[in-house]
């Protein structure tokens, strides 16, 4: 099968690209350019164009190389994009690849300061006077290097159509609407704009054009959106330990705690303790469960090595509270600013001995929100820890979304007996024992110390124990915890988001993916189709799966696991949970440290249709 | 007679020992019983929390009708800190060992101290791990030798000294032989606002109880020099205060008011400590390990300062108990915030 797909840049100047192109700013870590980048997505998306943003920055507070990437596109696909059209080329350590890296066709603007010379003929080059204007707009000397950047802003809205009262907006919004930076910021943009209309003669395709794409739609991060759907979800006591990319995640949190103030005494209801190491963090939040707290903590990797020991025992002790893995590149430090999905086998059985913890796996920010008040009704609901495996490219980077959905359950605290709903159930039963299985579902019935009954207490360990919750040693014992931990998991099948089936007629090939490879896979599928190939479509959005999952991969000719990690977990899950021949099912991992795109996508997954 | 609860001693109870006979950490267990009778404890605002090893058995040995939490090895600091912020109105009590708290939870342990987690916080120590069988611990005594494992040549970690370092307020050491000791300093604890520390040293029978060990019991009667003798004061009980005093001579004696309200009286015998004075229990510490000294007492008090909890700016009710409404923001304050992010 031979199919050639189009790069979304046209190489002919004298064809027009309408908001369907990349563009790529370079500069310093560091430098203020975060302001300027937020304040172009913004505007984008004011004029109602989809745009998606993608920040590929190092693990360096200022200096080294960073690169942000925009993405219009008119068609929604905001995913990012393996080539890049326009160049703002600001760092002269990268400037040379930078300026090699963009199409032919393509455009590249830089300081006029550094008389970089035009060494490629099939690109358009705009030399921009970045110095001279900020020295001209008299700038206090304390923001001239980050002020700067607005420079870049003014020429790009002059070049390809962003109106200045739009970036004005745009300032405003990024400033909290504070008036006097953003106003100062905005001179700088303004003038660099003048000087672009009167001095440079655009000579390249690229257009932004108003559209009505975005209308009623927010812009933000997967990790402020799991910041307000823990605070929609009742979360009382957070624990935390810094790390890249997690941090922005208990920052938002912090930032948006008033909204839990008691409307009645203004006092607050959310607890928030830094550990001293994540170790300690989960310990905290293992004992705030315990205690009866809606608890969760924030992490990444790293983090999530030193919490094993406490998943296991939460899992054993059954002990609800959430964990968030933002997920970077591993192993070991890795690639602390790069995303990955190589969490994923690690967590699902995080623990010694037999453990199975259970996940949930957002692909969207606003799934981001949704599991991030859900996972409090599941983790009591299970009596477990919940998971929730996000990444870098998710957490931190700005996505395009609907507004949030509000909850649409109350909040459900699970099987957790007060004074007199234990006073009642010892009259039902005769007993209670904190670990037999009254209903038969796995999941037994808790009380939370504090409660005012003689026969409320149990003893909580890690050690073997029966149903009473007794010190045994007896393997009998063992086996039947075992047994019903096994019933609580195979039940939380059915309980957990299910996956989001998406179907074409006649598609044959079944793709299975998960996570921040949603956007990818979208505009893979539809430029497949767009070829003639149909495909299905199923977005794994919890584990242990659900029976569907292995219909899915029953059903189909042939099944291609798509994720960002290097050796396949996802399939490697797959494998070991379904009975059933998996030989058509295909492991396509990509594990490169960069957001999947749908090129790699398509690449891969015809790479492997030639081969049938 | 029962105590005010209507409770008898024997309800203070838990389930039989598995410890060696003779453990200096069942007679602790005792002491916690009594003290907790005689304290009108309820047990069930009571939360017993323990990490791994031997002394992390106990809390299933007292107060039977609390609820507790047999942790991981040298992660108790963290159960209890989460807990306590999950509920301020939970009393928690700690089981610690010299392993659990001087080694594997070392950080653990002074980050709690440095938070001032509201606890008492005991650690049994006996220099020895009983549980592994017989290996040193960070508090055996430098030079000490055992058959197998042979000569110990670090100096050994004084979890006191630690613990003040680390921003304690209440610091105490005492021997698990010197019952009346051990009580009156865990009434004092239990009256206590913040992370209350007893270092008891507890002989392991088994494994550390050679004359010349430190940690022995023939060591620990033959030496132990007490900084006081004490009177425990409840709150309220005025009376019998005046009476004690007239027994002591003027300057002899401290009166250390806590923050229920109860006093703790110290008359101060031979080694005049006074352990309000920072630098003085430091210096007391050190002259102690210096000459060999095995003194047990108050080692230092400060006025309490703010617990965790005060410091967390959150709601005096209890976090777990907090009712659904005041968990989830209303559907307005979600349109609200929607509309900043479009």
């Amino acid at each position: 099968m031979a199919v050639q797909f189009q790069t979304s840049a046209s190489a002919e100047p004298t064809h027009q690209n309408i908001n369907d192109f990349s563009l790529m700013v370079a500069t310093k870590n560091g430098s203020g350019s975060q302001t300027s980048n937020e304040v172009l997505i913004r505007s984008l998306f004011r004029m109602g164009i989809p745009v998606g943003g993608k920040n590929l920055f190092p693990s360096n507070i200022k200096g080294l190389p960073t690169w942000y990437t925009i993405r219009a596109s008119k068609d929604g696909f905001t995913g990012r994009h393996d080539t890049t059209e326009v160049a703002v080329v600001m760092n002269e350590l990268t400037a040379a690849e930078d300026i090699q890296n963009l199409l032919p066709g393509g455009v590249c603007i830089i300081p006029r300061e550094w008389k970089w010379g035009h060494r490629r003929e099939d690109i358009t080059y705009y030399e921009i006077p970045v110095k001279e204007t900020v020295v001209a707009a008299n700038i206090p000397a304390d923001f001239r290097d980050r002020i700067a950047n607005m420079v870049y802003v003014g020429a790009c809205a002059s070049l390809f159509g962003i109106p200045m009262p739009i970036i004005r907006e745009a300032l405003l919004g990024t400033f909290g609407g504070k008036e006097k930076p953003a106003a100062l910021n905005y001179g700088v943009a303004e003038m660099a704009f003048n000087w672009a209309q009167e001095n440079l003669v655009k000579s390249d395709p690229f257009v932004f054009e108003a559209m009505d794409e975005t209308a009623g739609k927010i812009l933000i991060t997967g990790n402020e959106a799991a910041a307000l759907g823990s605070l929609f979800g009742g979360v009382t006591v957070v624990a935390w330990y810094p790390i890249t990319p997690s941090t922005s995640l208990v920052d938002g949190i912090l930032d948006h705690r008033a909204l839990r103030n008691d409307p009645d005494t203004g006092e607050g209801t959310v607890a928030i303790v830094q550990a001293e190491d994540e170790l300690a963090a989960i310990g905290m939040i293992v004992g705030a469960g315990w205690a009866g707290a809606r608890s969760m903590t924030a992490t990444s990797g790293p983090g999530i090595s030193l919490m094993a020991e406490f998943s296991g025992l939460a899992y054993f002790a059954e002990i609800p509270c959430v964990i968030w893995d933002v997920t970077r590149t591993g192993p070991s430090t890795g690639l602390p600013t790069r995303t990955s999905q190589g969490d994923l086998l690690f967590v699902y059985v995080l623990g010694h001995g037999d453990t199975r913890q259970v996940i949930l796996l957002p692909g969207s920010v606003a799934e981001c929100f949704e599991f991030g008040w859900r996972a409090f009704d599941v983790a009591e609901g299970l009596q477990t820890p919940i998971f929730v495996l996000s990444d870098l490219d998710l957490g931190m980077n700005i996505w395009m979304s609907e507004p949030f959905q509000y909850p649409d359950e109350p909040i459900k605290r699970g099987k957790t007996l007060n004074k007199e709903q234990l006073e009642d159930f010892i009259a039902e039963h005769g007993e209670w024992g904190r670990y037999k299985d009254y209903d038969r579902d796995g999941v037994t019935y808790r009380t939370l110390p504090g409660t005012d009954h003689p026969r409320a207490a149990y003893f909580t360990r890690g050690t073997g124990h029966n149903e009473k919750a007794i010190y045994s040693e007896r393997k009998d014992d063992w086996v039947a915890n075992l047994h019903r931990l096994n019933l609580k998991l195979e039940n939380a099948r059915a309980m957990l988001p299910q996956p989001v089936v998406q179907t074409m007629p006649g598609a044959k090939i079944g793709i299975i993916s998960y996570g921040s490879n949603d956007e990818a896979i979208v505009e893979a599928r539809a430029l497949l189709a767009a070829d003639g190939i149909a495909t299905d479509y199923l977005r794994i959005r919890a584990l242990p799966v659900a029976r569907s999952v292995y219909d899915f991969v029953t059903q189909h000719e042939r099944v291609y696991v798509l994720e960002n990690n290097f050796d396949g977990q996802m399939a490697q899950i797959l494998r070991m949970e379904i009975a059933d021949d998996t030989r058509h099912m295909v492991s396509l991992a990509l594990g490169d440290t960069l957001p999947m795109t749908a090129q790699w996508a398509i690449n891969e997954i015809l790479r492997h249709e030639r081969q049938n | 007679m029962p105590n005010t609860l209507g409770l008898e001693r024997a309800d203070y109870k838990g389930s039989p020992s598995t410890l060696c006979p003779g453990c200096g950490h069942d007679s602790i267990s005792n002491q916690i019983i009594s003290v907790a009778f005689d304290a009108n404890l309820p047990m069930h605002r009571v939360i017993k929390l323990s990490g791994i090893g031997c002394s992390s058995k106990t809390p299933a040995y007292f107060l039977g009708k609390s609820h507790g939490f047999n942790a991981l090895h040298g992660r108790m600091p963290s159960i209890a800190t989460g807990a306590t912020v999950a509920n301020n109105e939970l009393i928690a009590v700690a089981v610690s060992g010299d392993g659990d708290t001087g080694a594997i939870g070392f950080g653990q342990f002074k980050h709690l101290v440095r938070r001032n987690v509201p606890m008492v916080y005991i650690i049994e120590n006996n220099g020895v791990y009983g549980l592994t069988k017989g290996q040193f611990s960070a508090t055996s005594d430098e030079g000490q030798r055992v058959k197998y494992y042979g000569l110990n040549e670090f100096p050994a970690i004084d979890l006191c000294l630690e613990a003040i370092v680390a921003g304690a307020t209440f610091v105490a050491r005492s021997f698990s032989g010197d019952s009346k000791q051990v009580q009156a300093l865990l009434k004092a604890a239990l009256a206590h606002r913040g992370t209350a520390v007893l270092d008891i040293i507890s002989p392991c029978v088994t494994f550390n109880n050679a004359p010349e060990s430190t940690k022995s019991y023939p060591y620990g009667k033959e030496h132990q020099i007490a900084l006081h003798e004490y009177d425990f004061i409840p709150a309220g009980w005025v009376e019998p205060r005046e009476e004690i005093t007239a027994d002591y001579a003027e300057g002899t004696e401290i009166e250390v008011e806590l923050y229920d309200g109860s006093i703790i009286r110290l008359k101060k015998l031979d080694e005049g400590h006074d352990p309000r004075n920072r630098m003085e229990a430091l210096r007391v510490l050190d002259d102690a390990s210096q000459d060999q000294k095995f003194i047990t007492g108050l080692i230092y008090y400060e006025e309490p300062r703010p617990v965790l909890n005060d410091l967390l700016k959150v709601t005096s009710t209890p976090l777990s108990h907090l009712e659904a409404e005041k968990l989830r923001p209303s559907k307005e304050a979600l349109d609200r915030l929607m509309q900043g992010y479009k």
